[in-house]
Parts: structure tokens; C-alpha cells; sequence
């Protein structure tokens, strides 16, 4: 698997997410979000966790239209493989690459800590190492991923086996206790949880290895 | 020529910043409040000389990236 991972000013899960990737055997490079262009022959790109531009207007907003976002979005229309943790799903919302919105925590706080997720659908490439319904833990790090979607939507994402995650002890309001969303075509993945912080025994956890390791299995070929 | 941009949650989101400000003035003894949603104002100058040019321009902005129509809604006055 040929990975990516986008760099924008205030990324700061980009070298845990590159360590996580290669722990799985994904061949990565970084990519600053000044270049136009995606390199050649990518099968996954990743949008990491952080503060991208401070979070300045609303999180997500200014990085979504950095001109490397604009050949994200051309690599997903074309069916490539994007996943967005924490930041990077505020971004790859904010770009229309999924659907929804990360509003403020309910409760107004910044949360750091483990969490225990289910996984709602083993039917895409970054779950099919998990089984549906299997229990995980996932720690969270954000102020603003309070999930919130429109109920004719989450009808379809319901509908459409396209919620990926979901909060055991939903922890920040988010709609339907909803943690990650899956696109349409299922190749894109935008979660709150950081599956690459727990991807190592010495760091606590290892419940995310499965979905780097799932990734590499289903891209190997691609 | 000045435009103010006028950026809101939408009506039935959330608004968990207006609550805690709506609860903090009722602390202060301030009865009556029933509700509070917070927002921003956007202050933009423009070269820009024809009022209607301006306001089109001007909601294109806020269509790409001074709102999320998503969950906010926004009004543009121009001055």
C-alpha cells in the first residue's frame, strides 16, 4: 500500500499517523498543503489529527480549501481510499467529502481520554479487521467533535450501513452517539477517534492496529 | 464599500455556547433570559463600488468558506 499523509500548519497526529501506516507495511510519504498535486500511485491519502490553521474561522474550514485538499477531493472522486482522524474528519467534512458537521462538545470541554467504541459495520476496508458489534478502545483528543447531521441524512447513514463507529458513552453529544462515517462509496472514512494512538502496547493500546492493518491487507493489490 | 456578515447556528442546532452564556447571566441574577445563541460577525472591505456586484460576491464568500450551510446560516449587510 502507497499512503500519504497531508501536512497542513497546526497537524499534529501527522508523524503518529506515518509510524501507525508503516507499522501496518504501508510505503509513506508526507505531502506539505502547499503542493498541488497528490503523488502518483496513491492508494490511500490520510488527513491527521491537529489545529490546522489554528482552527481559525471554524476547524476544518481554511484547510478544506488548501489546494492540496482540492486533489484530495479529485482522488476520492476517482475512488481513492481518504481517511480523516479527529482534524482531518473536520476537514474531509468541511470539504463535502462527508457528511455533517463537528460542532463545540455538548458539555463545552476539551476531552482527552480513552473511550470505548463499537464498531457498527465490518463492511469497508478500514473495519474489516473488526467485527461487527466488537467493542474497542479508542482514546479521543478534541473540543469540537460533537457530530451533528441533519435526521433525513442519518436516516441514510443508518439505512446505507454507513456509520462506522459509534461512542459506548457518548462523551461530547454527537447525534446517534455516531464516532466515524463512512462516504457513499465507502472509501472514505472520517472518525474522531485516534486509531494511530493506539497502535503500540508501550502507549497504552493497540485496538487501532487492526484498521491500519485491514487497510494494508485491502490496498496491497490496488 | 463595507460589508458585515452575519453568521448563525441554525435554527434546532445546538447552540452549547449560548447556553452556557444564557445560564452564566441568569447566575448574575439577570431573570428572563430564555435563550441565547451566540454567533459571529465578519467585518469585510471591498474594492468593489456596485452595491449589488458586492452583495453577490459577498454571499458567494460565505457560500465557500465564511459559512458552513451545513449548520449555519448567514445575512450580509452592505454599507
Amino acid at each position: 500500500m502507497r499512503a500519504a499523509v497531508i501536512v497542513f500548519p497546526g497537524s499534529n497526529c501527522d508523524r503518529d499517523l506515518v509510524v501507525a501506516l508503516e507499522q501496518a507495511g504501508a510505503d509513506v510519504q508526507m505531502v506539505w498543503h502547499k503542493d498541488k498535486e497528490l503523488p502518483a500511485g496513491l492508494d490511500l491519502v490520510a488527513v491527521p489529527g491537529g489545529f490546522s490553521f489554528g482552527d481559525y474561522l471554524r476547524c476544518g474550514a481554511i484547510a478544506a480549501q488548501s489546494p492540496i485538499c482540492r486533489s484530495v477531493v479529485n482522488f476520492a472522486g476517482k475512488g481513492g481510499y481518504v481517511l480523516g482522524i479527529c482534524n482531518g474528519f473536520q476537514i474531509l467534512t468541511e470539504t463535502g467529502l462527508l457528511p455533517g458537521a463537528l460542532l463545540r462538545n455538548a458539555d463545552l470541554h476539551y476531552i482527552c481520554k480513552y473511550v470505548p467504541l463499537t464498531v457498527q459495520t465490518a463492511n469497508s476496508a478500514f473495519t474489516r479487521g473488526y467485527t461487527k458489534g466488537q467493542n474497542i478502545n479508542i482514546p479521543i483528543a478534541h473540543h469540537d467533535g460533537n457530530y451533528n447531521v441533519d435526521p433525513e441524512t442519518l436516516g441514510r447513514l443508518k439505512g446505507d450501513d454507513r456509520i462506522a463507529f459509534t461512542y459506548g458513552d457518548n462523551p461530547n453529544g454527537s447525534t446517534a452517539d455516531i464516532a466515524g462515517v463512512l462516504s457513499e462509496n465507502r472509501r472514505v472514512l472520517g472518525m474522531m477517534p485516534h486509531p494511530e494512538r493506539a497502535a503500540d502496547s508501550r502507549l497504552g493500546g493497540t485496538d487501532g492496529t487492526a484498521l491500519f492493518r485491514a487497510l494494508a491487507d485491502s490496498l496491497v493489490a490496488a | 464599500m463595507k460589508a458585515r456578515v452575519h453568521v448563525m447556528l441554525k435554527n434546532g442546532v445546538l447552540d452549547p455556547q449560548g447556553e452556557a452564556v444564557r445560564h452564566a447571566l441568569g447566575t448574575l441574577g439577570f431573570e428572563g433570559v430564555e435563550a441565547v445563541r451566540q454567533g459571529k460577525v465578519i467585518e469585510l472591505d471591498l474594492a468593489e463600488t456596485d452595491k449589488a456586484k458586492a452583495e453577490a460576491s459577498v454571499a458567494k464568500m460565505c457560500e465557500k468558506l465564511l459559512a458552513n450551510t451545513v449548520i449555519e446560516s448567514y445575512s450580509v449587510e452592505i454599507a
